[in-house]
């Protein structure tokens, strides 16, 4: 139980993820959503290596972990600009208090 | 217990206790910083799993790139008057007992299903085999992917500079 195999990893990962979607849900700042989601898209990476490394895959996990970070950096300089942009037209980036759209 | 179960121990509890930490920590600064040990923690893992060239990058492109960025982030969307730069929160009990549930399950999934396993051996390095594949089984993808991180830096630079009429 306590030899490390396929399953502690696993482990690791789903703990990743569940403490990424609570920050996604309980934060207001903009910016502590997006560190969220970057705990997610790191604990979907930790799956595909564990699972290549553990399924005799090859390498095909770790190429897609390496395109999963590419993604990542192309998402988090986008949201970023969003992010200024907010506050540019809101003067704060509390994504509960930007609701122009609801009414 | 072996050697590398203790080391794969160290690093699951670094990255799991910092990641608390960076969902629970006020001061969105130290949250940032956090994130850095995560990150770490993260690559270390990967080293674990075999996944060198991975670990090299998760440590360049995070580290050196997305976490300072989202530093920039921060500093650019409050006003620095004061040392203290909180983050409200908003339903707590509902998201730690919604999250809390969630884990639950799929940690128990993740823990007791049996996996089929075999190992398969280490090479000496990945980067050969990753090159390799990258640009053969793969090559339509990465393109794509230059393209696209091409389009996002592009589109970063015109959203974030756009001034008022």
């Amino acid at each position: 139980m306590l030899t490390v195999g396929l399953n502690h990893f696993l482990v690791v990962s789903a703990v990743l993820f569940s403490l990424g979607l609570f920050g996604i849900v309980t934060r207001k700042n903009a910016v502590m959503v997006l560190m969220g989601i970057e705990l997610v898209l790191n604990s979907a990476n930790i799956n595909f290596i564990a699972f290549s490394r553990f399924g005799n895959f090859g390498l095909s996990g770790q190429v897609m972990a390496l395109f999963v970070i590419i993604l990542a950096a192309a998402e988090a300089a986008i949201a970023l600009a969003i992010v200024l942009n907010i506050y540019k037209t809101f003067a704060n980036v509390n994504v509960d208090e930007i609701d122009h759209l609801k009414e | 217990m072996n050697f590398y179960d203790i080391i794969f121990y160290i690093f699951a509890a670094i990255t799991i206790l910092s990641a608390l930490f960076v969902v629970t920590t006020k001061n969105i600064i130290y949250s940032a910083f956090y994130l850095l040990f995560t990150f770490f923690g993260v690559a270390g893992i990967y080293v674990l799993l075999g996944a060198d060239f991975i670990a090299i990058a998760q440590i360049m492109v995070y580290v050196g790139g997305i976490l300072i960025l989202l530093l920039f982030g921060v500093m650019l969307t409050n006003k620095v008057t004061g040392v203290e730069i909180k983050s409200g929160t908003v339903q707590i009990m509902p998201a730690v007992i919604g999250t809390g549930i969630f884990m639950g399950a799929v940690v128990a999934a993740m823990f007791f299903t049996n996996w089929r396993s075999e190992p398969a051996s280490l090479p000496a390095g990945t980067a050969n085999e990753l090159g390799h594949l990258l640009l053969n089984d793969y090559v339509l993808i990465f393109e794509l992917l230059g393209i696209l991180l091409l389009i996002a830096l592009i589109g970063a630079a015109s959203i974030a500079r756009r001034e008022k009429e």
